[in-house]
């Protein structure tokens, strides 16, 4: 058989799967669209008297608090995603059937990747969504911003899953998840720019400011933001990218029955 | 090529810690063979199982599929191979087929070639109607059988069970037993069964006694029982894993 023929399909099979999953689980979609829209339309709301933002980049001109947050909740909607995709990684390791993909006559970095590449289908799916929402709620950004962000999501989303992937293969049981909301998801979207930009960071602390620059998913974030603007961030690709390899890296080396989490498992 | 030995294991161990799960483990199995690998609950089955799948991986011994070294040549080894685990490793919220079409695309085959044998192996098992439930709605024993299908879905050369009838009722661990048995000849597979019931091993069988760790007892039947010089298979199980948990 045809390796490239096979490999596709496997890949194929995997994206599939986890659709079906996704298309199953109304609430699961319902959910991941609710916690972005309430911030755009609670959160957004609220805060745009109280905070003004000034001209930068991509933005050509004074724009609505809104129109500011709507990359972050992108990003939020991919964050989540990647730590759902992680969650239900060790819900399969529990439940046994991760079993039947590491057992599959494939390299493994490659059912791992092939994993990430469904999370991140998943989660563009979700971000279209919203941004169709965010559409009627007045956040236009220019037609082909619609485009360009594709490739965008891609990487963001090859970038948080692979966080999540990495995680899951250091969480033994599903309990300890509780533990990655409060150290992983919310120091993450915190102290990024999803929320201010850097500027507005820097005049309130200029820790604050560093960790902001430094996280990889304010620079995801920023890619993002730009790229819905028909705009390339180089810096922010590079970042991303890099954290991305890294994280998969680490996630190959974790699930390496030789070298990773089943080393911990114990080992002669 | 034509493979005679299926599966050979040779000085295998594999430690948790400090605590040695196997020791200097070693058999072969034949096509056509079907082999039950008999231990008490802690015996080092699952361990075994594990390391043979290579989610567990050991520094020490070697496991052989069909030729291929499982370490070095992991991706043809496991080709070779089909599994069904101890625990369920069905997807519950996926219909059946989705479920087998998914191992399917696993093994590269295309939706051709998935749909005449999940249809053929499907049919095998009487569960071909139920093609379109989920998972979820599904007995124990019919979710089992849905099991042994997907393993056999990709031809594999060597079928492992780890105690695949653990929880079902009399008439479904029946109907598996016998369907395994002649899965091994009909087919000429080779087929290793972990078990701690001995009323699922038949006469023809080839058995395998591990008691904490190493292997207390391999040959046929009635060679097990003529060197432990006993009359039955449960006096030779309690005879070589004398003061092993019940």
């Amino acid at each position: 058989m045809n390796v490239i023929l096979h490999y596709w399909r496997a890949m194929w099979g995997v994206i599939s799967r986890e659709l079906w999953r996704f298309f199953r689980q109304r609430e699961r979609f319902v959910a991941a669209l609710v916690r972005p829209l309430i911030w755009l339309f609670v959160f957004a709301a609220g805060f745009r008297a109280a905070l003004g933002i000034a001209i930068t980049p991509p933005y050509e001109t004074y724009i609505l608090y809104e129109v500011y947050i709507t990359p972050g909740l992108i990003g939020m909607i991919q964050l989540f995603n990647g730590m759902q995709s992680s969650l239900s990684m060790v819900y399969d390791r529990e439940m046994g059937s991760m079993r039947i993909l590491l057992v599959s006559p494939l390299p493994r970095w490659f059912l791992l990747i092939s994993k990430l590449l469904a999370g991140t289908a998943v989660s563009i799916l979700q971000v279209y969504v919203f941004l169709l929402i965010a559409w009627f709620y007045e956040i236009r950004p220019p037609w082909e911003g619609y485009l360009w962000v594709l490739p965008a999501l891609i990487l963001s989303g090859m970038m948080l899953g692979a966080l999540g992937l990495l995680l899951s293969s250091f969480i033994k049981q599903l309990e300890n998840f509780a533990g990655v909301m409060n150290f992983v998801i919310f120091p993450m979207f915190f102290t990024s720019t999803a929320l201010y930009p850097l500027w507005k960071i820097q005049e309130s602390s200029e820790l604050l400011y560093t960790l902001a620059q430094y996280n990889p998913f304010s620079q995801a974030v920023e890619l993002i933001r730009f790229a819905l603007y028909g705009q390339f961030n180089q810096f922010a690709f590079l970042y991303t990218a890099a954290a991305f390899l890294l994280f998969m890296l680490a996630a190959i080396i974790g699930y390496n029955p030789a070298k990773g989490m089943m080393k911990r498992k114990g080992g002669a | 090529m034509n493979f005679v030995t299926a599966l050979k294991i040779t000085d295998l161990s594999f430690s948790y810690g400090s605590k040695k799960a196997l020791d200097q483990v070693g058999f072969s199995i034949d096509q056509g063979q079907c082999t039950i690998l008999l231990g008490p609950n802690g015996a080092g089955k699952t361990t075994l199982f594990a390391l043979i799948t290579r989610l567990y991986d050991s520094r020490s011994g070697t496991i052989e599929l069909c030729g291929f070294d499982i370490k070095k040549q992991t991706r043809q080894a496991l080709a070779k191979l089909g599994v069904v685990f101890q625990q369920t490793t069905l997807d519950l919220d996926l219909t059946v087929l989705q479920n087998l079409r998914y191992h399917c695309a696993l093994h590269g085959m295309s939706r051709k070639l998935a749909n005449s044998r999940i249809r053929e192996e499907l049919e095998r098992l009487n569960m071909f109607e139920r093609r379109f439930e989920r998972i979820r709605q599904l007995n124990g024993g019919h979710r089992r059988r849905v099991e042994i299908a997907r393993a056999l879905l990709h031809r594999p050369a060597i079928l492992l069970l780890d105690e695949p009838t653990v929880g079902l009722d009399v008439p479904s661990r029946k109907a598996i037993v016998e369907h395994v048995h002649q899965l091994a000849l009909q087919n000429d597979m080779a087929v290793l069964w972990a078990s701690h019931l001995i009323d699922e091993i038949y006469p023809s069988d080839h058995l395998i006694i591990l008691h904490q760790g190493s292997i207390r007892a391999k040959g046929k039947v009635d060679e097990v029982l003529a060197a432990t010089h006993s009359e039955s298979i449960d006096a030779a199980f309690h005879k070589l894993t004398r003061g092993a948990p019940e």
